[in-house]
């Protein structure tokens, strides 16, 4: 799950990581009021959204006077920020962070990110901050400093040290940066985040570390045991499906093409994208039902499905385990009567009870059309779009 | 020969008395397996499936002397129930359960790779493993399996199936098939896979099942082109899959442009393994191999 950067710089605050003074305002009115609380005569007005490349998108606008607060913010509000990291049609924006402007003297990158290969906390720091990480790494990767955190260890001082140094700090920064990253290995830790980086990290005119920026990603798997975090979620952020999706615990993914497709287990159901794509269709979605799927289950995946209107053609690919072809196919049947949908549905089954279930399908006298394995019924899908 | 488990391998199941743990030990017992009990904490003394639940794993080893596990208690429990089996002396873990928190999984498997190098841990978030006719461990459905020839190891669980089926149908056959699961923080890898199939006599071929995120299979596939001898065929999911967004498996997703499905097939194509393009086709790329 994502946060947003207001979000995730409470959370900086709570643990002592220096950040600008700034308030998260929902409307121009009370932008101007937050500006007017913090004083001064020049603000930042940053765009809340779940994306980062905010800045190149025009999201992050430095205001001169309080009206230019409210005129900002009036033009920022309601509208959908399209930056490198978003679909082409962008995330809404419904609130801004007005904060203090400060001078920079050096702009720093520093994250902390989980190394899969590795199986340890990684801190990653650059003395090129400000830009793409990614795009250091492919330019500069002589730049970029990577230090393993030991999970049974916790950070070491002596590793605090060794990146200060690294990146040029003065006596009185690398003491900065100690307490520092030792602030944000005990976030990570305490609130199960899977990253937290923060870009830039600057040092300002008065030669002192503060996180200008703040991106947070928690591990969805650890939720339930931060109810506090899970209120910070933010449906608008997401797809109006994969929100649906959500609440019938449903993996759904919104994609460009017409054929949607159903299908247990999340390999399986990548693998029915990639077919259905070579066989010279475009998938809709990505949906995984999940290996202890439900009629009732079945029912919603359709329904979310059939609410996007692109979708010409659905294919059903159930490989039978746990979950009873049988079962499957009453919830087919039952969801194609209940939707009243007319598209062509096409349903690959094998497994469990595999021939139970085609009888099921041959006696509704729906027209449903059966294939024999995946790669038929890709090609029978693009086919029925097609036509 | 198998790898990792055979006719003789004593399983005991945790979470034994759960609905989960119930159904699968059930299904487990019908296929054959050697379950010798299970363990419910604060049930022990009692009888489940007419098998001796037990209040610890130490006291399960210690009256049954089984030496390997599936875990299905839920998420919140599973990584504890991983270390429970590690130091009671169980030699090879298979954890099904789903969801684990992350950081949970980070220190299991430093504290497994640090003190207890010896033990297999499969999974998590994985259907099991399978020596087809000897031992079920998991949740795969045993009737798509046929004993035979071709070691099968995927992170996916019903794309596992899709092998075995087609291995099944064109008469091949499985030596043992693995499911290492679809979380970032795992167990047995790709590579601890096929050094095992690579020295087993019964596996004349290895099917090898991957997809997006992470780089599990350039690794592998740096291990085939130097220490496999035996035919690979290799099939990657996630060619259509978009960057940044996760593919239901938390260990599916394209991050900073690594992790693509083309990277995997095309560092696969160049340790000289022969690819399933289509996952119709792993069947038939798999008995090309051994045929020639």
């Amino acid at each position: 799950m994502n946060i947003h950067e207001y979000q995730a710089k409470q959370l900086f605050v709570n643990y002592n990581i220096p950040v600008p003074m700034g308030y998260a305002a929902w409307n121009a009115e009370e932008a101007k009021q937050q500006a007017q609380r913090l004083g001064g005569d020049a603000w930042m007005a940053k765009a809340q959204v779940h994306a980062g490349g905010r800045g190149k998108a025009g999201g992050v606008l430095m205001a001169k006077s309080l009206d230019e607060v409210m005129d900002i913010t009036h033009r920022l509000i309601g509208t959908q920020l399209v930056t490198h990291q978003t679909g082409a049609s962008g995330q809404p924006i419904h609130s801004v962070l007005i904060e203090k402007t400060t001078a920079i003297k050096k702009e720093l990158y520093l994250s902390l990110v989980i190394d899969r290969a590795l199986a340890r906390i990684t801190v990653i720091a650059s003395s090129a901050g400000g830009m793409d990480i990614e795009e250091v790494a492919a330019q500069t990767p002589e730049k970029i400093i990577r230090c393993r955190i030991n999970p049974l260890v916790g950070i070491g001082a002596y590793q605090c040290r060794e990146i200060a140094f690294v990146l040029g700090l003065d006596a009185n920064q690398r003491k900065q940066l100690t307490s520092l990253l030792f602030s944000l290995y005990r976030l990570f830790i305490d609130k199960d985040l899977s990253l937290v980086e923060i870009n830039p990290l600057i040092i300002t005119e008065q030669g002192n570390l503060l996180a200008l920026d703040a991106k947070i990603n928690l591990d969805d798997n650890a939720l339930y045991r931060h109810t506090d975090l899970s209120a910070l979620y933010d449906p608008t952020q997401e797809d109006e499906k994969e929100q649906k999706a959500r609440q019938f615990d449903l993996n759904y993914v919104t994609l460009d093409g017409n054929i949607a497709c159903m299908v247990n287990g999340a390999g399986l159901a990548m693998a029915t994208m990639d077919v259905i794509k070579m066989r010279g269709g475009e998938p809709a979605n990505f949906l995984d039902v999940g290996g202890g799927t439900t009629a009732e289950k079945v029912t919603e995946a359709f329904k979310i499905i059939l609410s996007d209107q692109k979708v010409q053609a659905i294919l059903v690919n159930i490989f039978g385990g746990i979950v009873r072809c049988d079962l499957i196919a009453e919830g087919v049947i039952h969801a194609i009567k209940e939707t009243g949908t007319q598209l062509p549905v096409v349903v690959r089954l094998e497994g469990t009870h595999v021939d139970k279930g085609k009888a099921l399908l041959k006696e509704s006298g729906l027209s449903v059309i059966p294939a024999d394995d995946l790669d038929d019924a890709a090609k029978k899908a693009v086919l029925a779009v097609k036509g | 020969m198998s790898i990792l488990v055979d006719a003789d391998t004593k399983v005991i199941c945790q979470g034994f008395t759960g609905k989960q743990g119930t159904f699968h030990s059930e299904q487990c017992l019908a296929y054959g397996t050697k379950l010798v009990g299970g363990v419910t904490p604060g049930r022990g003394g009692q009888t489940h499936l007419e098998f001796p639940v037990f209040d610890t794993v130490r006291d399960a080893v210690f009256a049954t002397e089984a030496n390997a596990t599936m875990i299905y208690v839920p998420a919140a429990f599973a990584a504890d129930a991983i270390l429970e089996a590690a130091e009671a002396g169980i030699k090879i873990i298979a954890c099904i359960t789903e969801g684990i928190p992350v950081l949970d999984m980070l220190k299991v498997k430093t504290v497994l790779t640090d003190h207890y190098p010896q033990i297999y841990l499969i999974g998590p978030n994985c259907p099991g493993i399978i020596t087809p006719g000897a031992c079920k461990i998991g949740i795969m459905p045993g009737s798509i399996h046929q004993p035979g020839k071709v070691g099968i190891v995927s992170r996916s669980g019903t794309l596992t199936y899709e092998a075995v089926a087609q291995t099944t149908n064109n008469d091949l056959g499985q030596s043992t098939c693995i499911g290492i699961g679809g979380d970032p923080i795992h167990g047995m890898d790709f590579i601890d896979c096929l050094k095992l199939f690579e020295q087993d006599p019964q596996t004349e071929g290895i099917v090898m099942v991957g997809e997006i995120g992470g780089t599990d299979e350039e690794e592998a596939a740096n291990y085939i082109k130097s220490s496999v001898s035996k035919p690979v065929v290799a099939y990657i999911a996630g060619v259509t899959a978009p960057p940044g967004k996760r593919m239901g498996h938390a260990g599916a997703i394209i991050a900073g442009g690594k992790g693509t499905a083309q990277d995997k097939f095309a560092a696969l194509e160049a340790a000289g393994v022969t690819l399933a393009r289509n996952p119709t086709d792993i069947g038939a790329r798999i008995l090309e191999c051994l045929k020639s």
